[in-house]
């Protein structure tokens, strides 16, 4: 360059690395949070009402640890309480409703819902630690949408199943996870109603917040008292409902452990079950992949909501040919990622959803050091008070390490290689979980043969964490049986004649 | 050499989401002035004329008048024809005298005179050379001709900095793209630039991510730092400030200069003004405000 001005020296350290520094950063951008109520009740019947026993428990803010309310705490009497409010409207009320008018309250909740997305998301984010770039631009479209699709198909019921008829099972009891509060509640409530079932739903104990705000949406929207029932609190709760005599189906998201004591105490019952469970998902990249676009899938796939996402992309294998390049830019574009406070517009991963499993990240990611993985992780800083974990990738990962068996959960991504697609297929498949997996390649023909032989419930080809209501999601093996969403996610809740 | 396919599903989206940043206060008005220190302040018309080229060589030092903390842009660019003029005119500044040349905007020329037309604008003081690339020889699949174009132009040249136009709309293909920029590079250039401006597409935050994504992949290799500009089509602050979030996360600070990165453009400078005096002052100025040059 000519005159006064000199270029500026590009300093090469550790073999030539990008600077992502501070000449242009950005200001903080936080979105205003919402104003809570300080007491939160269960919602049964219609009506909010306080536990039976009076009693409360805190809800926090993960990011700050500040608590956000006292939300009440449901057992078995107020659960019992649910199961028989949900039981007469059933009886009563909604499965006599014809099908188009059960269809108008599912629209209305659905359009009720996008009229508040703004208030809901930034609860979402307070809540439940997640960046509220994902809770506007991901989770609350699709809570809309879930509700939508169901509720289209709600008098559609007879042209699903060909030469069947569909008839509604009775009460449902639905216990949801923590990592995507309200979408799970959509998942789970949408198609019930739909199919004219009434509903007993359990958040998760960390995160209670959104669905009691779809509570008072679903109050607001006069849909018929006892249909939905919202009951807050612990694994106690949870047990009640699961051993209520008078549910008919119990519908579970969450972990493995969970899910087996869950099929254990209903074994011999008559209540049918479907199961959403943990993963460990195998994202493949080959050579001939579009590089730049599967590291972008590789983040995606595991640092999207922090990796607390059961379909993650958790165990990255990589064709061998490019395990450098794929590294260096994986390690370049982990760099730019942003953590901090999940209300900031510019987050890109927020606060780990609590302590417990802060502590569960840490003590894998403590083994696989120990196995002797070699750890690569970012050294941004991290907000003083909350639960964080700053993303990772381990590389040199063997099948038989800890990490690349175990799910994380966290922001903690595991790199194996291998030589050939039988291998791939071999090593993608050789674990106890089988509920997602990736395949990058731009060639075609090797998308529809590997995505064939991979024993996962969803296969994404060159992209990842793709979601639509329309699209079945379940798994294989102990990631758990039945599927949400589609025309797939309403034969859990009907019985064939 | 290191070379992939592009996905365009993926890089659209990536592209999009970059789009997102909010850029507020502080950030925005750093952002503002990065943007207007990395102009090419251009005029290719037809109908270009001295005083046209004289008045947009004093908005080019003076973008707002009266107010010393508006850095000037960093070129002008021109045709050959006005060298002389915009010479004079910015006698004195650290401003750049970029021209087009190679037989701009087609590049439909015989070698000859297309090597004479870069002599030429050299010697009549163009300190950078925007060229265009064959791309009907790159479409019909001869690279290494315009390869040894782009060689020899480069020679030709001298000290002057070479841009190499793709002239992305006519390439079509993400692919394409990337191939065009990567050729481009090996075969001596200092910047790529996506459009003549000529066409109704031009630049683009994907072809642009494309364009930056091959840059730092050559950069990996070699350890040379590639210069970017984006022309045509971008007007509005809002769309600056995605493509420095572009270049910020894809490339670092290193690139955030006007060193390493320019946008072409004519229209930008005034939105960038009047967003600049709104942060400045909390008010939106009426466009009779800024001087239309």
């Amino acid at each position: 360059m000519k005159k006064n001005s000199e270029a500026p020296h590009l300093e090469i350290v550790e073999s030539r690395r990008l600077l992502f520094g501070d000449l242009w950063d950005y200001a903080p951008s936080p979105e205003k949070p919402v104003n809570l109520k300080k007491h939160y009740d269960l919602f049964i019947d219609g009506k909010f009402v306080p536990a039976k026993s009076g009693k409360t428990f805190s809800t926090i803010n993960p990011a700050t640890e500040e608590s956000l309310a006292e939300v009440a705490l449901a057992d078995e009497a107020d659960v019992d309480r649910a199961v028989k409010a949900a039981r007469k409207a059933y009886q009563n009320v909604w499965s006599k409703m014809k099908p188009a008018e059960r269809a108008k309250y599912i629209y209305r909740i659905a359009r009720m819902i996008q009229e508040k997305a703004r208030e809901l998301c930034i609860i979402e984010t307070m809540n439940g630690g997640k960046p509220i770039r994902e809770s506007r631009d991901i989770d609350l479209p699709l809570v809309a949408a879930h509700f939508f699709f169901y509720a289209g198909w709600a008098d559609k019921l007879d042209y699903a199943f060909a030469g069947r008829k569909a008839r509604s099972i009775g009460v449902a009891g639905q216990i949801i996870p923590w990592n995507f509060p309200l979408l799970m509640a959509a998942w789970k409530i949408a198609p019930a109603l739909a199919t004219g079932n009434a509903v007993v739903l359990k958040p998760a104990e960390t995160t209670p917040l959104t669905a009691l705000h779809l509570a008072e949406i679903i109050q607001e929207a006069d849909l018929p008292p006892g249909v939905v029932n919202i009951v807050t609190g612990d694994g106690g709760a949870g047990a009640a409902i699961v051993n209520h005599k008078d549910v008919d189906k119990i519908a579970f998201t969450g972990s493995t452990e969970v899910g087996k004591m869950i099929q254990k105490a209903i074994a011999g019952t008559k209540k049918k079950l479907t199961l959403e469970l943990g993963g460990k998902a195998a994202n493949i990249i080959f050579e001939d992949a579009p590089i730049d676009q599967a590291v972008e899938g590789i983040i995606n796939g595991i640092y999207f909501n922090q990796g607390h996402v059961c379909c993650a992309g958790s165990r990255l294998l990589v064709q061998e040919g490019i395990v450098d390049v794929v590294t260096r830019k994986l390690w370049d574009r982990l760099r730019t990622l942003r953590v901090g406070n999940p209300l900031d517009k510019n987050t890109d991963i927020g606060a780990i959803n609590s302590k417990m499993q802060l502590e569960k990240i840490c003590s894998l990611v403590e083994s696989g050091v120990d196995e002797g993985a070699r750890m690569h992780q970012i050294t941004c800083d991290l907000p003083e008070r909350g639960f964080w974990f700053r993303p990772t990738f381990f590389t040199e990962v063997a099948q038989s390490h800890r990490i690349a068996q175990e799910e994380i959960f966290g922001p903690v991504l595991s790199m194996l290689t291998f030589r050939t697609p039988e291998e791939a297929i071999e090593r993608a498949n050789n674990t106890p979980y089988g509920l997602s997996a990736g395949v990058w390649t731009d060639k075609g023909s090797k998308i529809f043969k590997i995505a064939s032989k991979l024993r996962a419930g969803v296969v994404w080809a060159n992209t990842y964490n793709q979601f639509d209501p329309a699209s079945p999601f379940g798994g294989y093996k102990e990631s758990g049986f039945g599927r949400e969403g589609g025309l797939h996610g309403l034969m859990p809740y009907v019985e064939l004649i | 050499m290191f070379q992939t396919t592009i996905d365009h599903v993926g890089v659209e989206e990536r592209a999009a989401k970059l789009g997102q940043r909010s850029i507020k206060a502080a950030t925005k008005v750093q952002g503002i002035k990065l943007a207007l220190s990395m102009i090419d302040l251009t005029t290719l018309e037809g109908k270009d004329s001295a005083g046209k080229v004289r008045a947009m060589c004093q908005k080019a030092k003076h973008p707002l008048p009266g107010n010393s903390e508006v850095p000037h842009v960093a070129a002008v660019c021109v045709y050959p024809n006005m060298i002389t003029v915009a010479k004079q005119a910015l006698a004195g500044t650290d401003i750049n005298i970029a021209a087009v040349a190679t037989g701009f905007p087609s590049g439909q020329y015989p070698l000859d005179i297309k090597l004479n037309d870069v002599r030429s604008a050299v010697n009549l003081g163009a300190d950078e050379i925007d060229m265009v690339i064959d791309r009907g020889a790159f479409l019909s699949g001869h690279l290494s001709k315009v390869a040894d174009e782009i060689a020899l132009v480069k020679e030709a040249c001298g000290a002057a900095h070479l841009k190499v136009i793709l002239e992305t709309a006519e390439l079509e293909t993400y692919d394409n793209i990337r191939k065009a920029s990567w050729l481009s590079m090996e075969a001596g250039a200092d910047f790529i630039k996506t459009s003549t401006g000529k066409l109704s597409q031009a630049a683009t935050l994907p072809i642009t991510l494309v364009m930056l994504e091959a840059i730092r992949d050559y950069w990996y290799e070699t350890g040379k730092v590639i210069g970017m500009k984006p022309a045509g089509g971008i007007r509005t602050s809002k769309d600056a400030m995605k493509y420095l979030v572009l270049v910020k996360e894809t490339l670092g600070d290193v690139w955030l200069t006007p060193h390493y990165f320019r946008f072409g453009a004519s229209t930008l400078t005034n939105d960038l003004l009047m967003q600049l005096t709104k942060e400045m002052t909390g008010m939106y100025q009426s466009v009779d405000y800024f001087t239309v040059d």
